[in-house]
């Protein structure tokens, strides 16, 4: 079991250098996954194995998909077709193909051998961390609550259109030039005024 | 036969050293929430080898309120990466040195 550990954590190791060096957002998210099913095996073998499926569900099936999505969402590189057909060359899959391949064999070896971390001392049940996290760590259960809520109502926050704060934001650094520098009070303010403060009047007014 | 705790610990510590390294390193908003990922994991996995250890559930209870913080700071943190993307066009993190208001 301490191979399997070795090997996994190896992997894992590999893989994550990868993730976070690459250029192209989508292979370091693939580099990624493949971290993370490595590192599930190493959770395996240390006889943790409701973490390693919570880690394979949460991790890279919701997390990271999630990432993938929106790396998707906003097009970034913008490739057209056949600069997309040209990266499905094998130097592109061969890498996140290898790793989780070797994750693949190593799963299979660990349970044709049936070295199973049921016979193991340390081995962690589902049960057992139920019973702990709803008795009593069951204050911890309200207060993840209390932080999802505030991330989606942050999250809701942040992704609304904030076309208003745009506008402004892109019209209004005034023009320091000569009749900026008129004193103020000087006449009609609407008519004489420079423009920046002929906008921020009307603003004033509108609100 | 059980692999010993201190080989957990020795890889917590090198995927948080090479999450920290990415975080200080990339500029691109995309692989801060990588690297920040990358970190959270490696302390999941501390707190399971240490949970493994003394074959107790709480190495593995931390671990699923870790998941619960990693995935709000997903959300968060994409969200920041779409309101950057949609603001300046671009998702470097340098764009955004400069506050207003």
């Amino acid at each position: 079991m301490t191979i399997a550990f070795v090997i996994a954590g190896t992997l894992s190791i590999i893989a994550t250098l990868l993730a976070v060096s690459r250029s192209n957002t989508v292979h370091a998210l693939l580099y990624l996954i493949g971290s993370l099913l490595a590192l599930a095996v190493a959770f395996y073998t240390l006889g943790a194995a409701y973490a390693a499926v919570l880690e394979i569900m949460v991790y890279a099936g919701a997390i990271v998909v999630l990432l993938l999505f929106v790396v998707m969402i906003m097009n970034l590189g913008g490739r057209r077709k056949e600069e997309e057909r040209a990266l499905l060359g094998p130097s592109v899959w061969v890498g996140p193909s290898a790793v989780v391949l070797g994750v693949a064999v190593e799963l299979a070896v660990v349970f044709a051998s049936g070295l199973t971390p049921a016979t193991e001392s340390s081995y962690v049940s589902a049960q057992m961390v139920n019973a702990v996290v709803f008795g009593p760590y069951v204050i911890g259960v309200e207060l993840a609550s209390f932080l999802l809520l505030a991330g989606v109502v942050s999250a809701v926050h942040l992704g609304r259109r904030h076309q208003k704060v745009i506008e402004t934001g892109s019209d209004s650094p005034p023009e320091r030039s000569s009749e900026d520098r008129d004193p103020p009070g000087t006449g009609d303010r609407g008519e004489s005024g420079p423009a920046w403060a002929t906008r921020l009047h009307s603003k004033e007014v509108v609100e | 036969m059980s692999v010993p705790p201190v080989y957990g610990m020795v890889l917590a510590a090198i995927l948080f050293v090479i999450g920290l390294g990415g975080l200080l390193i990339r500029r691109n908003m995309v692989f801060v929430v990588i690297s920040v990922e990358v970190m959270l994991n490696a302390g999941g996995l501390g707190f399971i080898s240490a949970g493994a250890r003394w074959a107790q559930a709480d190495g593995q209870a931390v671990f699923l309120f870790l998941l619960a913080v990693a995935a709000a700071e997903a959300a968060i943190g994409l969200a920041l990466i779409l309101w950057l993307h949609h603001r300046h066009r671009t998702v470097d993190s340098d764009s955004a040195r400069q506050m207003r208001g």
